[in-house]
């Protein structure tokens, strides 16, 4: 059985790893490595590196970051932001990129999305869509979530996929850092319109809505940034939450929670009885050697 | 002697990812794609992000494709192919029109069926069922779950499958042919289990070697 994946999506400004918050308020948590080695250790499925500035400062992508990154990171990762044409994305992958992610690109020139999949593997190429709700429509966002475009998400990446597109990043920026959940309606549009993988970001902010989403929706991977930063192990409990109630997830740490109880408005793992805390308190348990 | 393990550099390998783990478990390796290296190495490792017709082209170009034949073939030097890596190792491949592989795995490269459903690309973890324990799987768990990115896949006779997973279908996702090897799946993008299965490749070098 193919396993929900669990994502997580790093924000990076100025070299460094921030917290966003509806794409325009941003607040440090530290270094790139570091946090892909901390999300790799927990058992995270997926790693996505944003350069959130490479496009607006017109830069190249930073390659050397990219290199630090996959040194530390054991799992898929997926790396965007100041792509412009193919010669980018050859060094990406060179320089340790698993995937690519192409946003504004795209948006300009959507041959490219032809070209990189013909050369790279559709697999490769992933399309990163920002979407904004105004009323009750829904509009693709460029640089940032800045300039609206006109498009209809749906229409959008189902052009992308017709174009060669492996994957479609659909990012929410009305529900970026809120922990609201996610914006399931355009999720389960996009997501049935197309027959390629969708990851969905945007809103996560406590196990259930992760659930939620692989529930209601197609949505075959989510997203998250700020949750995973700011609660402790937060991937591992993710998937025993999602495990627990009915949904696949990959859980090969040995940290698995099985049997643990949630505390439901916070979504944190309650604490145990004493005497179970106090029986395995001299528990030592050896690193596994490969 | 010493095992020389050389990853083929051909243009459209995620060297780094694989180069990655080889550092983490501690081995030597050289990465190349010259004829010199190829003769002096006595393991080769072919990575893979990309398109298949690339990768022919790629290997024809640098003018190696010969020549690795022979080092496997004849002199039978280990080769492990990962994801694009381990398709070219077949006879043919139907992605982007009809293109000519490495031939050493008889069997040929199709498109994933994208029905009932299914999407395609077979992107993210999938569980395997592991056929020949040896020497790949050796030292991993009973249904591990290993990254998949692909959107073809390899058909070839039953008898050099040694791993499947489920995808609509059964699909070969690892095959092993005496000295000739190959993945689907990314082993040095599947954490933990990936990286016992690197160990239980160079374990095996060492034994031949031994």
């Amino acid at each position: 059985m193919l396993k929900k994946r669990i994502v997580a999506s790093l924000t990076v400004k100025n070299g460094m790893v921030v917290q966003s918050i509806g794409f325009n308020k941003y607040l440090p948590i530290g270094r790139v490595d570091i946090s892909v080695e901390f999300l790799n250790k927990w058992g995270i499925d997926e790693i996505v590196l944003l350069d959130i500035d490479a496009t607006n400062q017109n830069r190249n992508p930073n390659f050397n970051m990219v290199t630090e990154a996959s040194k530390k990171s054991f799992v898929p990762l997926t790396v965007g932001g100041g792509i412009k044409n193919l010669e980018d994305i050859r060094k990406l992958i060179h320089f340790g990129a698993d995937k690519i992610s192409i946003n504004k690109v795209a948006l300009t020139s959507p041959k490219i999305i032809k070209e990189a999949s013909e050369v790279f593997g559709n697999q490769c190429i992933v399309v990163s869509i920002d979407v904004r709700k105004n009323k009750n429509r829904y509009e693709v966002y460029s640089d940032n979530g800045k300039n609206p475009t006109g498009l209809n998400p749906v229409k959008w990446a189902k052009e992308a996929e017709k174009l060669g597109a492996g994957e479609i990043l659909l990012n929410s920026i009305d529900r970026d850092g809120l922990k609201l959940g996610y914006d399931l309606s355009i999720i389960k549009r996009v997501a049935n319109s197309v027959s390629i993988p969708v990851i969905c970001a945007g809103g996560a902010g406590h196990p259930k809505h992760f659930l939620k989403v692989f529930m209601k929706t197609k949505a075959m991977a989510a997203a998250a940034g700020n949750f995973f930063h700011f609660t402790e192990h937060s991937p591992i409990v993710v998937k025993s939450y999602l495990l627990k109630n009915g949904a696949d997830a990959r859980l090969d740490t040995y940290a698995d929670y099985k049997g643990i109880n949630f505390i439901e408005e916070s979504g944190r793992i309650s604490k145990r009885q004493d005497n179970y805390l106090d029986r395995i308190r001299f528990e030592y348990i050896l690193d596994e050697i490969i | 002697m010493k095992n020389k393990i050389l990853i083929i550099d051909y243009g459209v390998g995620n060297d780094q990812s694989v180069i990655n783990v080889i550092d983490f478990l501690g081995y030597d390796f050289l990465v190349s794609n010259k004829k010199e290296d190829i003769l002096k190495s006595s393991a080769y490792i072919l990575p893979g992000v990309g398109a298949f017709n690339e990768a022919m082209k790629n290997l024809n170009s640098l003018g190696i494709t010969e020549l690795l034949k022979k080092q496997v073939l004849s002199n039978k030097k280990p080769i492990f192919g990962i994801c694009l890596g381990f398709q070219v190792l077949a006879d043919y491949s139907e992605e982007n029109g009809f293109h000519e592989g490495l031939g050493f795995i008889k069997g040929g490269v199709v498109k994933l069926e994208a029905k009932r459903g299914l999407r395609v690309p077979h992107v993210g973890w999938n569980t395997l069922k592991i056929i020949k324990k040896d020497p790949l799987f050796s030292n991993i768990d009973k249904e591990p779950s290993f990254y998949f990115d692909h959107s073809y896949h390899l058909r070839c006779d039953n008898s050099y499958i040694s791993a499947e997973c489920f995808y609509g279908r059964d699909i070969a996702v690892a095959v092993q042919k005496d000295n000739i090897f190959g993945v689907q799946f990314h082993p040095e993008k599947s954490q933990n289990n990936g990286l016992k299965l690197f160990r239980s490749f160079f374990n095996y070098l060492n034994v031949k070697h031994a």
